[in-house]
């Protein structure tokens, strides 16, 4: 594992132990971005510390202690310095350090929209272009709002914990929120191959996990969970043999993890007695019901248009309205479908690949291709790109 | 004699300001604190961090009810500042609690703001 890799499959638990250890966001990523450079000098390709991921947290920890010793010589940190001297190296403490810094960063003091920023930077590792990427923003305009967050933590005295069980109810959707962000940034990566960040998707996984274990009778986390697992199981069918992306009606179903598609099934009967479904639960029924389905034509649209209807009762937003519109095509045919898609006005790509594709099929060429066109105008990742780019030059060729 | 709340206002700066803006300010407000002090006129003061550390509490349905928190100042024109206290608590958590207790958190809006703690040299 080269520095590279050791960053971006480690870098988040490195990080977040050593904000435990020091209590100080600012501090936590200097020392790790200070231990990074003295990897690029001393590490080679064929001569990597034994455990590159422990050499990081000893070598940031040096620093950071270095840095809080200088501090107390002139000013009234020597408490904290001491304090930290004289503790033991912080001990693994996995699981717990990554719930502390995911309700960090979603405390109700912090917007949500920075939560879910701050929390893609510090637990993902995501560079700031591409979290302005996520939220179609530019990136001076994200740095900003991720330099204001962090120093609000710090300056307001956020605490760097997990809340006690009777706060948890309250401080629960912008957690599940911001775990299916990171989940779907790895899912769909921002920039690059649209299968670059699969790492996020795990991770996303082994997070809603923690939720469930940590809150395990609250449907929603569970939602969370099922959805993540079904939607994740079907990446062994999203790349033909030239590793291209291939679109969820192409797919070859046998490559899916149907081990996974089932355990969400599963996952979702057991809930469902519980109580009113809630949006992941929802989003979750509708992954499952495409995994469950031997062939895209063969799936229950009636049931996923229902499910779709039902959640844009909640969040009535494009994203749903969109989904919705594609599954009623299958239903009630293209012209339906268009015309739940004529009121929404977004920069959305999908919006727009979603319009070309129906009026594609109603023959509407020369509309299809205006479609695609205000599609492309949008940030997207490479693969998206690339298709969409495809599809432009096979509709112009015909039109 | 009559007491009275001074309340300063001010541009928030989009850029961090130059060590000789910043020494201007504390050589100016040093000044004005000797002075008020020996007059016997300033009883107590505090600088706050900018309106973007700021928390918003507000307490949905009156005593006891539903807590709402939100990130920033609090930004309404209809409502006017009627009052402060000064707390200490543990964290923004603990602020936060203690201030939805105020009663008016119940009919208004409690902007809770941290207070700047100087090095003590300085």
């Amino acid at each position: 594992m080269n520095l590279a890799e050791t960053l971006r499959i480690e870098g988040g638990r490195i990080l977040a132990t050593l904000i435990r250890y020091t209590g100080d966001f600012h501090l936590a990523e200097d020392a790790l971005q200070e231990a990074t450079v003295v990897a690029l000098e001393r590490w080679s390709d064929d001569d990597l510390p034994p455990n590159p991921g422990a050499w990081l947290m000893t070598t940031a920890r040096n620093k950071a202690l270095d840095r809080l010793r200088r501090e107390a010589k002139r000013s009234a940190k020597e408490e904290e310095a001491m304090r930290l001297l004289d503790e033991a190296p912080p001990p693994p403490d996995d699981r717990d350090d990554r719930l502390r810094l995911l309700f960090t960063c979603c405390h109700p003091a912090i917007a949500p929209v920075s939560q879910i920023a701050l929390a893609l930077r510090t637990i993902c590792g995501l560079s700031t272009d591409e979290i302005a990427r996520v939220f179609l923003v530019k990136t001076p305009t994200m740095a900003q709002r991720i330099s204001r967050t962090k120093a609000k933590i710090a300056d307001a005295h956020i605490a760097y914990r997990v809340p006690a069980d009777h706060e948890l109810p309250e401080r629960l959707v912008p957690v599940l929120v911001t775990v299916y962000a990171v989940f779907t940034a790895g899912h769909h990566a921002p920039t690059g191959r649209f299968d670059a960040r699969v790492d996020l998707a795990d991770e996303g996984i082994r997070l809603a996990r923690l939720l469930t274990e940590l809150m395990p009778d609250e449907p929603e986390c569970w939602g969370l969970l099922a959805l993540t697992l079904a939607t994740n199981a079907r990446r062994g069918g999203r790349l033909d043999e030239s590793g291209d992306m291939v679109l969820l009606a192409d797919q070859d179903r046998s490559r899916w993890d149907h081990a996974a598609i089932t355990e969400a099934d599963e996952i979702i009967d057991r809930q469902q007695s519980r109580r009113l479904a809630g949006p992941f639960q929802i989003q979750a029924a509708i992954a499952v019901l495409h995994g469950m389905a031997p062939s895209y034509a063969e799936t229950n649209w009636q049931e996923i248009s229902e499910l779709y209807r039902t959640l844009e009762a909640m969040q009535p937003t494009v994203v749903v309205r969109v989904n919705r519109a594609i599954a009623e095509a299958e239903l009630y045919g293209p012209e339906a479908a268009l015309i739940l898609l004529d009121d929404v006005d977004s920069d959305w790509h999908y919006l727009w690949v979603a319009r070309s594709d129906l009026q594609h099929r109603l023959g509407q060429t020369e509309g299809a291709s205006r479609s695609l066109h205000r599609a492309l105008a949008a940030e997207m990742n490479d693969s998206d790109r690339a298709l969409l780019e495809q599809r432009l030059a096979e509709l112009d060729a015909r039109g | 004699m009559p007491r009275y709340a001074a309340l300063i206002y001010g541009e928030e700066p989009t850029s961090p300001p130059t060590d000789a803006e910043v020494g201007q300010v504390i050589a100016d407000y040093t000044e004005w604190g000797e002075k008020g002090e020996a007059a016997k006129v300033i009883l107590g003061g505090e600088a706050l961090h900018d309106t973007s550390t700021a928390t918003t509490v507000h307490v949905e349905g009156g005593k006891g009810g539903e807590i709402m928190t939100t990130d920033g100042p609090f930004a309404e024109t209809k409502e006017a500042l009627g009052g402060f206290y000064l707390l200490e608590a543990a964290d923004l958590d603990d602020a936060i609690k203690w201030a939805s207790q105020i009663p008016g958190a119940w009919y208004g809006h409690i902007e809770v703001r941290p207070i700047m703690e100087f090095d003590e040299e300085m």
